[in-house]
């Protein structure tokens, strides 16, 4: 069996060589390449010091959409999952439905909306009230980041939840825990899991995006993201390029990683409550 | 046994028919055209589209189009390679670039005998000596468009109406390097051609100062925000303004006094196209007086042929922003190619202006914060577990 899916497992194994490992490798090498003579140099990552001050503001609106994402997350992904299993699939299809529609187009739909000619403000300043500044600034970025990837957030929270055994919730409350008390000893540590996923799935993404700043954000709010795809589109310095998503890539892993330490070391915890 | 017949007979005939089909498949060339966005006419409001004429009359040429936003971009797309393209539509200082570099076929000229048509004036041109590599598609200069109802009449004519406080939020700017430094250059008196590392420093001192009060940096994006009056300034190409006014006549347009670049953009054929006779087919269809005149009267740029002009609208073909008077003329520049260097320099300033941050500290405080709390959090998990290790120990000793 162990030998079957060896095998099973071939073409994965086969096309994460050829587009995962070897354009890393790609990339490591344009990071440690000079862009005119080509030979080693490590200026392209010391780069990185001119450029913290974006990578902090990239990291902190992440951190603030994803965590905006949990809090909205959280519940509604509990509520459906303690729906009738029809209701269920219905809110799930619901959730999942503005992920058919092309991730460009819903930003530029929320740039319709928010611009000072647009729809909310036209309509403000018809009924006479003074138009908002709404767009161009660090809340229309995070805006954009939860709306796009609050799916993201609920799907995994949503699945987890469901898988719940709820025998455990009524042990909890035979022995006397009252509703808060099951919420906080059992369903909570049992729906880390999801949490951890949720998180990755939607800080990851937000941390590197280039389209919903460049479409929401002022050119005061440039994001990392922005920065790699002007090197690659703009600016042709491929080597910069490299370098900062390499950089990048290794922040992503420390945040990533320092979440999963506390969750892990959260994991055994609940093993032992239980 | 009917149907088996009728069957039989419909392979046969489509049997037939194949060859047929394949061989007009095999003659049929196609050709990748690669030109900037809204530059081509494309049959909007009755007006000329060029690529279905063109194929309606050479019917075994078909045409890819496709289009960029800057000379930088399309540059970029050459140089990683990838993809084949048999026209481009460069402007002058990029054709030498792509000139000095190698990158460019030399035309042939006897497919092109409609460059007769061509201006002198347009002939020989600094940027390919002898028209080499390249022949003008159209001209034009760089001004300042703003919208008559919100901008006060009194703040324009110069380039300091994009530093006005008084527009903070509402100005467009020029969202590649080489636009964007001749503005700042001109407006403070240096060469736009500079290469002088104090100049450009001091040039990206000066686009830095604009930034705050810069909407967005664009392109492409000018159209659809001056129209709807998102942004009321906006520095941009003549032509497109002409464009830009039809939709919204609340637009005006002026050549800044301090002086404005003049550009010629320019049809060539990039090293590596297959079809090179065909591109030259193209190329000679764009400049036939009657294709290029229809063409350019959409598109608003200024014609480099005189004979195009009688297919114009004679209003279009006298509009003083189209063709300015020599007066104006005469405070026109041209760009010319910059050094590797230079080019590198201007970038990198560039991406200094486009980075420039001013609300660092709020996120390094938080940082601060946030590496407190976490080794705090750390600590303070690892101190729970130990105590609550003891717990069970003391528990399980008691049990015993």
């Amino acid at each position: 069996m162990k030998n079957k899916s060896k095998w099973l497992s071939g073409p994965y194994v086969l096309w994460m060589v050829l587009f995962t490992l070897i354009p890393l490798g790609v990339v490591l090498y344009y990071a440690l390449t000079d862009s005119v003579t080509g030979e080693f140099t490590l200026s392209n990552l010391a780069n990185f010091a001119n450029y913290w001050p974006i990578f902090l503001r990239s990291i902190w609106l992440s951190i603030f959409a994803t965590l905006i994402c949990l809090l909205i997350g959280y519940p509604v992904a509990y509520y459906i999952a303690h729906c009738k299993p029809a209701l269920q699939r219905l809110l799930q299809m619901l959730i999942m439905l503005p992920m058919c529609i092309s991730f460009l187009l819903r930003t530029l739909a929320w740039v319709a909306l928010l611009e000072d000619t647009g729809i909310i403000n036209n309509f403000l300043t018809s009924i006479g009230l003074s138009a908002l500044p709404l767009i161009r600034n660090n809340g229309a970025v995070i805006l954009g980041m939860v709306y796009n990837y609050l799916p993201y957030m609920i799907l995994p929270l949503y699945t987890v939840i469901m898988k719940i055994d709820h025998r455990l919730v009524e042990a909890a409350q035979d022995l006397g825990c009252n509703s808060r008390q099951v919420f906080a000893k059992v369903t909570l540590p049992l729906s880390v899991p999801g949490i951890v996923s949720g998180i990755t799935m939607v800080f990851v993404p937000a941390v590197s995006t280039f389209y919903i700043s460049q479409k929401l954000g002022s050119p005061g709010t440039i994001l990392i993201g922005d920065v790699i795809e002007s090197q690659f589109k703009a600016a042709y310095n491929p080597n910069l390029g490299a370098a900062l998503s390499l950089v990048l890539m290794v922040l992503i892993f420390v945040c990533v990683g320092i979440m999963n330490h506390f969750t892990d070391s959260d994991d055994e915890e609940s093993m032992v409550t239980l | 046994m009917k149907r088996f017949l009728s069957i039989a007979l419909l392979f046969v005939l489509l049997t037939a028919l194949l060859p047929v089909q394949a061989q007009a498949a095999g003659d049929t060339v196609t050709i990748n055209v690669y030109n900037w966005g809204q530059y081509l006419s494309d049959g909007t409001d009755d007006y000329i589209n060029v690529i279905e004429e063109f194929e309606a009359a050479y019917p075994n040429i078909k045409v890819n189009y496709m289009t960029y936003d800057s000379n930088e971009s399309m540059y970029t797309k050459l140089k990683t390679g990838g993809s084949l393209f048999d026209i481009i539509i460069p402007s002058d200082y990029m054709v030498e670039k792509l000139i000095a570099e190698d990158m460019l076929e030399p035309l042939d000229m006897t497919n092109i005998p409609n460059f007769a048509y061509i201006d002198e004036s347009f002939r020989d041109p600094s940027y390919d000596p002898g028209s080499v590599y390249s022949v003008p598609y159209t001209w034009g200069g760089v001004g300042v468009i703003y919208n008559t109802k919100y901008v006060d009449e009194a703040d324009t004519g110069g380039w300091e109406l994009l530093w006005n406080e008084k527009y903070a939020g509402k100005i467009l700017m020029f969202d590649n390097p080489r636009d964007a430094f001749a503005i700042a250059q001109l407006e403070l008196g240096y060469d736009i051609n500079t290469e002088d590392s104090t100049l450009l420093t001091l040039s990206a001192n000066l686009l830095r100062e604009q930034k705050p009060l810069v909407q967005m940096y664009v392109m492409d994006q000018v159209f659809d925000k001056m129209q709807r009056g998102e942004a009321w300034i906006a520095p941009y190409y003549a032509g497109d303004y002409l464009l830009m006014v039809e939709e919204n006549p609340d637009l005006a347009f002026y050549y800044p006094e301090e002086g404005f670049n003049l550009f010629v953009d320019a049809v060539c054929i990039p090293k590596g196209s297959e079809h090179k006779a065909e591109a030259e087919t193209f190329i000679n269809f764009l400049l036939d007086p009657e294709v290029c005149g229809q063409n350019l009267e959409y598109l608003g740029y200024s014609s480099p042929s005189s004979a195009a002009k009688e297919f114009m609208d004679p209003e279009v073909a006298s509009d003083p922003i189209a063709y300015p008077d020599t007066e104006t003329l005469a405070r026109g520049l041209s760009f010319s190619s910059l050094s590797l260097e230079g080019t590198q320099e201007m970038n990198s300033l560039w991406l200094t202006v486009k980075t420039a941050d001013t609300t660092t500290t709020v996120y390094l405080i938080l940082t601060i914060a946030a590496v407190v709390l976490v080794v705090f959090l750390w600590g303070f998990v690892k101190f729970r577990k130990r105590r609550k290790k003891a717990r069970r120990c003391r528990k399980w000793k008691q049990a015993q």
